[in-house]
């Protein structure tokens, strides 16, 4: 009967018009139909995203200096995390065509080890989109400036390290002249969002939760460059400010006592690294195609299952093998693409 | 009547070893290849800055690239290369005709779109 993967398959009436279409098997081929159709739902989205990219022009982030950093190491490595990434997912493309090839030599034992192979390739590129996803939303040190003239900019440049925090005013919480030394970077910028830090000319100065001012002890920002991303007044898209006019403007705006003059990592609102829409793709394309990862490692352990009960075995031939293979494989294209488009043009 | 026209097909697409040995040999090859390419992109993403004037033809070799090894992709590990021709033509002609159109439109769109903000404002 079409459909059934039965053992016997009658030539003499096999998909009921006597002729199987492009000599394939049902299931195969309703697989490929599935997998034109979601392709199609990719190129929509990435077509969309080239639509939106191409309309902002300058404003646009570019990909290795949003995406720089490795899990460990810290900054400084532009694009090379994404790149394991897809070198991960190619490795898992290769374990499930060998697994395949070993199907067509009823060699169950290799089929079991290079699909197990294939779904801890999966679980690693789905947590590696885990870490990038969390660095993405919570952002970058310095984050994203409003400057007074109404302009956006991104902040490049070494951030200062934050010694520690000591109580001047006392609060619910805090005593006078107590040292805070924990969770500085996290107070810092929460305050630093909230406008709620202040510079008296010698340190600056922000107010706590409990109502406590604190004095913070704080390296120096060194080689400070502002890159305006929104037109302002004075400053337009694409002009690079430096030096001390960089420091000044800067001071200016992070010190005004404004809410959401400096905004950290990307939500669906906003984000620091660009437009609007650049984190709403961000997390539409690569969360679509992680979702379809997780559910390939999901169908692969099911299949799995099915080749390790001798399933498949009995029945003569690996053919279901085959079948999620052709799914796992479409991921790995579908992300061969979204690394070019979204990551390195 | 005796047909001749009708296909028959298998799925026992079974090969002995001695075929196996070569099927992964070119498995290991298609997979250098893949690594290599990917390693290019990344180098040539890093060396060349997205404002130097070479960039516009470092983004063509990037699609180019892409292009490949989407290719040994789809033709090699989905065994796409081995179907009967029609089936072949039947999945990638859409997107040899459709998705490049689309891709014209929408970036040439796009950028009119971005001049027209620009002049009159969002």
């Amino acid at each position: 009967m079409a459909g059934h993967a039965s053992n016997e398959l009658s030539t003499e009436f096999p998909w009921g018009g006597k002729v199987s279409p492009f000599s394939t098997s049902y299931g195969k081929l309703m697989m490929w139909f599935f997998l034109v159709s979601d392709a199609l739902t990719f190129g929509g989205l990435l077509i969309a995203y080239g639509f939106t990219r191409h309309s902002a022009q300058d404003a646009w982030p570019i990909g290795e200096e949003t995406f720089n950093s490795m899990p460990f190491l810290g900054h400084g490595y532009p694009l090379l995390y994404v790149a394991l990434m897809t070198f991960i997912l190619i490795v898992s493309s290769v374990t499930m065509v060998l697994s395949v090839e070993a199907g067509h030599r009823m060699d169950k034992k290799g089929v079991i080890k290079w699909l197990a192979l294939t779904i801890v390739g999966g679980f690693f590129f789905v947590g590696s989109q885990a870490w990038e996803w969390s660095h993405f939303i919570h952002g970058s040190e310095f984050g994203k400036v409003e400057l007074a003239d109404g302009s956006q900019a991104i902040v490049k440049g070494h951030f200062g390290e934050i010694e520690s925090f000591k109580v001047v005013t006392a609060g619910d919480h805090h005593k006078k002249g107590e040292e805070i030394e924990e969770d500085l970077l996290h107070t810092y910028q929460h305050a630093m969002a909230e406008g709620k830090i202040k510079h008296d000319g010698k340190s600056a100065l922000l107010t706590l939760h409990d109502g406590s001012i604190v004095s913070v002890k704080k390296a120096a920002d060194e080689h400070l460059e502002l890159v305006i991303k929104t037109n302002g007044e004075k400053y337009k898209i694409g002009n690079k400010i430096e030096g001390k006019e960089a420091l000044n403007i800067y001071g200016e705006a992070v010190y005004s006592g404004e809410k959401n003059r400096v905004i950290y990592g990307a939500n669906l609102e906003q984000n620091e690294y660009g437009p609007q829409q650049y984190g709403q793709f961000f997390f539409f394309i690569t969360g679509f195609h992680g979702f379809h990862v997780f559910s390939g490692v999901i169908i692969n352990i099911i299949i799995l299952m099915g080749v390790i009960k001798g399933t498949y075995h009995k029945r003569g031939h690996y053919e279901m093998v085959e079948k999620t293979g052709l799914y796992w494989h479409f991921v790995d294209l579908v992300w061969v693409f979204v690394f070019t488009f979204f990551y390195l043009v | 009547m005796e047909r001749d026209d009708i296909i028959e097909y298998s799925l026992y697409t079974h090969h002995d070893e001695d075929q196996g040995k070569k099927l992964r040999k070119k498995i290991w090859m298609v997979t250098l290849l893949l690594t290599v390419v990917t390693i290019i992109e990344v180098v040539l993403g890093a060396m060349i800055k997205q404002d130097s004037t070479a960039w516009p033809y470092v983004k063509i070799t990037f699609i180019v690239l892409t292009l490949l090894k989407a290719g040994y992709i789809v033709l090699s590990f989905m065994h796409l290369g081995d179907e009967k021709k029609v089936m072949k033509y039947v999945i990638l002609a859409p997107y040899i005709v459709f998705i490049i159109y689309l891709i014209f439109i929408a970036l040439t769109e796009g950028a009119y779109v971005g001049n027209a903000l620009d002049s009159y404002g969002a």
